[in-house]
């Protein structure tokens, strides 16, 4: 039988096993819209902006490992999108993005609504494209779902004009395809994981540093494994939170920028660096000519070009995190080689003293709500077992330090991009994935307005998201920066004429709280948790001075982080390896 | 250090930008870049100069491997390989001393006069990039008009081959 392009793409759409797509209807959609409407199939959730469904469907594939589905219109519909585009291509997350186009005949033509939207997201997705013969429609949809989601995954652009999606032809939806251009590497090279073994098992001072990777390449498993099989310290990036247990003993905590004292000596000290599924950002690396000065460095990447981008790699190993630590555990099992248990245990003994240190330590007040103390609560009330979506900024910080998360998918945050505004939306896709979950957003006064429409698709869809507003009347992270490195001149980072978020989440048909004393906190996140039926706003008014400690400033090393100022002296008598 | 890179791609429209959009996001050098169909129409060639420390080129080479319709690519610079480039110049000739003088260059060179006017010669000239500045210097400044050069197409000597 013949169908409708449109009818076609949500055909697709359907046998890709798509449960939800996120959209907004608009002129060049139209025809696809209409089509959704005539099924049952594939649940569309309208949102307030194309923003938003970007990010929720980000939301969607972080916390299910499944792509997320858009669905927008031509000209601002895809322009946008964007931000949330972009978003997901920094932290590859798999995402098939369908835009509408103006008719085919008019491209070009500065038709109403039309942009360029294969040249406008070219340089922010995995790939694009642009439909312009409806017998290669079903085809190039197949084609856009293997590219995002194999690999190192990352958001694809179809782009469909409008005459396409009217005229028909036969459907047939391929199982599967080839592309002979497109061929990513899944297994490691055999001699270089044997190389890497090697390098691992004779290591006086190891450290095994993974990020985002392991959450992608769900790889948690074999990675905790390894860790286990070694009894070497483990260090998450920002991204890579869940990826390993973080309650477990041999995991040493977040590395980098706002990374735990512990993780980021040992980075400095170690004499061997396995790196698996991270790409040495420079908020996790500091200073580079500083960075690991003593160590042979193993790199395990799907993406050969991370490999040697930031920080040349001595022993480089290509493939899938997943099947390459499922070799090494095989060949560590198998060695007549055994860890340096004295040396290993001597490694420790150090660790263990900086570890002491308690680099997250921050004073509790009973009179204003610190920061860190919501996020704690949080973390025992649900027993580390919500999923926490969070913006960009101090509470974004906190959030990745207090909160001890022990699975993979549970905290989803914008690291690459660092998007304010990604903390709501994120949370929608998490929880329609997830309906008897709890779902929280960390976020803060500055982010939160930036996509606050989304509260009426939360209503619309009955979303019962915990919304944790730790609002200091600053944009916190700006007036860090500020007070560290602009000697006080606290330019812009103000917030001048808030809303009453209590009054503006009634508004949206939710319930808003606004706590202002540390005795309070914990009753209103009992009670906003326990109540599965709404969404909860929750403005903790919070210390207006609180900074995030400990930080590496830009250009320096590991070694040389800012203390909180009462633990300085005991970074001064750190014991150098 | 300067390299020639060749790569074979799929023949779709944008794929010329994917290249050069590459190369401007991530401030890489593009000295001169030409494409064109092969005798499989699916496939197109690209030849790409550039030049950046081994570092980076190693970086470029993954980069342009990781783009979807990049099939194959061959930095040539690593063997043996050949080099050519075409230009065509227009010069003066409107006296008896210059048109001689204009007649021996392009001979010397093994150029071609390709069109004549009373006071113009166009001359087409093949080689590599070396011969082909050497050329537009013995010219001398005064004496060009126009030059349109095609930028390097390059392939490697001998029995290697980048086929598909």
């Amino acid at each position: 039988m013949e169908l409708t392009g449109a009818e076609i793409t949500i055909r697709c759409l359907r046998d890709e096993g798509v449960e939800y797509i996120f959209g907004y209807p608009g002129g060049a959609a139209l025809h696809i819209y209409d089509a959704l409407h005539r099924q049952q199939e594939v649940m569309h959730i309208l949102v307030r902006h194309e923003q938003g469904a970007t990010h929720a469907a980000d939301g969607y594939a972080r916390s299910t490992g499944k792509p997320g589905v858009v669905l927008v219109t031509s000209g601002p519909g895809v322009t946008n999108t964007v931000t949330g585009i972009a978003t997901a291509y920094m932290d590859s997350i798999p995402m098939v993005v369908i835009t509408g186009q103006v008719p085919s005949n008019v491209i070009g033509q500065d038709a109403f609504q039309e942009v360029d939207t294969v040249g406008v997201t070219r340089p922010c997705v995995k790939h694009n494209f642009l439909v312009k013969d409806i017998t290669k429609l079903a085809e190039t949809i197949k084609k856009a779902f293997h590219i995002a989601t194999t690999g190192k995954p990352g958001p694809v652009v179809v782009d469909i004009p409008k005459d396409i999606t009217a005229q028909k032809t036969e459907y047939i939806y391929p199982d599967s395809v080839n592309i002979r251009s497109y061929q990513p590497t899944r297994r490691g090279h055999p001699k270089q994981i044997k190389k890497a073994v090697q390098a691992l098992l004779t290591a006086q001072r190891p450290v095994i540093y993974t990020g985002g990777g392991i959450i992608l390449g769900d790889a948690h498993e074999e990675l905790t494994e390894l860790v286990r099989l070694l009894g070497y310290p483990c260090t998450n990036t920002l991204m890579g939170l869940g990826g390993y247990p973080a309650t477990d003993p041999l995991f040493i905590g977040m590395l980098g920028m706002h990374g735990t004292y512990e993780s980021n000596m040992a980075m400095h000290d170690c004499d061997v660096l396995l790196a698996v599924g991270a790409r040495f950002d420079d908020r996790v690396t500091g200073e580079l000519a500083k960075f690991c000065p003593y160590a042979k460095i193993i790199h395990v990447d799907v993406d050969p070009s991370s490999i040697s981008k930031n920080v040349p790699a001595s022993i480089p190993v290509v493939g899938e995190a997943k099947l390459i630590l499922k070799e090494m555990i095989e060949s560590v099992k198998a060695s007549e080689l055994k860890p340096d248990d004295a040396a290993i245990k001597n490694w420790w003994q150090t660790i263990d003293k900086w570890r002491a240190l308690d680099s997250f330590g921050y004073d509790q007040s009973d009179e204003v709500i610190k920061p860190q103390y919501v996020v704690e609560k949080l973390y025992e009330l649900t027993q580390g077992d919500a999923f926490v979506t969070s913006d960009v900024g101090q509470h974004q910080m906190f959030a990745a330090q207090f909160y001890k998360f022990d699975y993979p998918r549970r905290w989803i945050n914008s690291g690459g991009l660092g998007t304010m505004g990604f903390g709501l939306p994120a949370a929608m896709g998490v929880q329609l994935a997830h309906p008897d979950a709890t779902v929280a957003t960390i976020t803060g006064e500055g982010s939160i307005v930036m996509c606050i429409q989304e509260l009426s698709t939360c209503l619309q869809y009955d979303l019962p998201i915990n919304v944790i507003n730790l609002n200091n009347r600053y944009l916190g992270m700006v007036r860090q920066w500020q007070e560290f490195f602009y000697e006080r001149r606290y330019s812009h980072s103000y917030m001048d004429a808030l809303p009453d978020f209590v009054k503006l989440a009634e508004s949206f048909g939710h319930v808003g709280l606004r706590i202002d004393k540390p005795g309070d906190v914990e009753d209103a996140l009992k009670q906003a948790i326990a109540d599965t039926g709404r969404l909860y706003f929750m403005d903790f008014v919070t210390d207006q001075t609180e900074n995030v400690y400990p930080m590496i400033a830009a250009g320096k090393g590991h070694h040389e982080m800012h203390l909180k100022p009462d633990k300085v002296d005991a970074h001064d008598q750190r014991e150098l390896a | 250090m300067r390299h020639v890179i060749s790569i074979v791609m799929e023949n779709e429209p944008g794929a010329l930008s994917r290249v050069s959009g590459l190369f401007s996001a991530r401030g890489y050098n593009i000295e001169s870049l030409i494409v064109a169909p092969t005798e499989d129409h699916t496939l197109s060639r690209m030849t790409l100069v550039t030049s950046g420390s081994d570092s980076v080129i190693e970086q470029i080479t993954k980069q342009l491997n990781k783009l979807i319709e990049v099939v194959k690519l061959q930095d040539l610079t690593e063997n043996r390989f050949i080099e050519r480039e075409m230009m065509l110049i227009k010069v003066k000739a409107h006296e008896n001393t210059t048109r001689e003088e204009m007649m021996r260059l392009s001979e010397i060179f093994r150029g071609r006069i390709i069109d004549v006017t009373d006071t113009v010669y166009t001359i087409e000239l093949t080689g590599n990039s070396n011969k082909i500045d050497s050329f537009l210097e013995a010219l001398g400044e005064k004496n060009i008009i126009e030059v349109v050069r095609t930028g390097v197409s390059g392939i490697a000597r001998g029995n290697r081959s980048l086929k598909i």
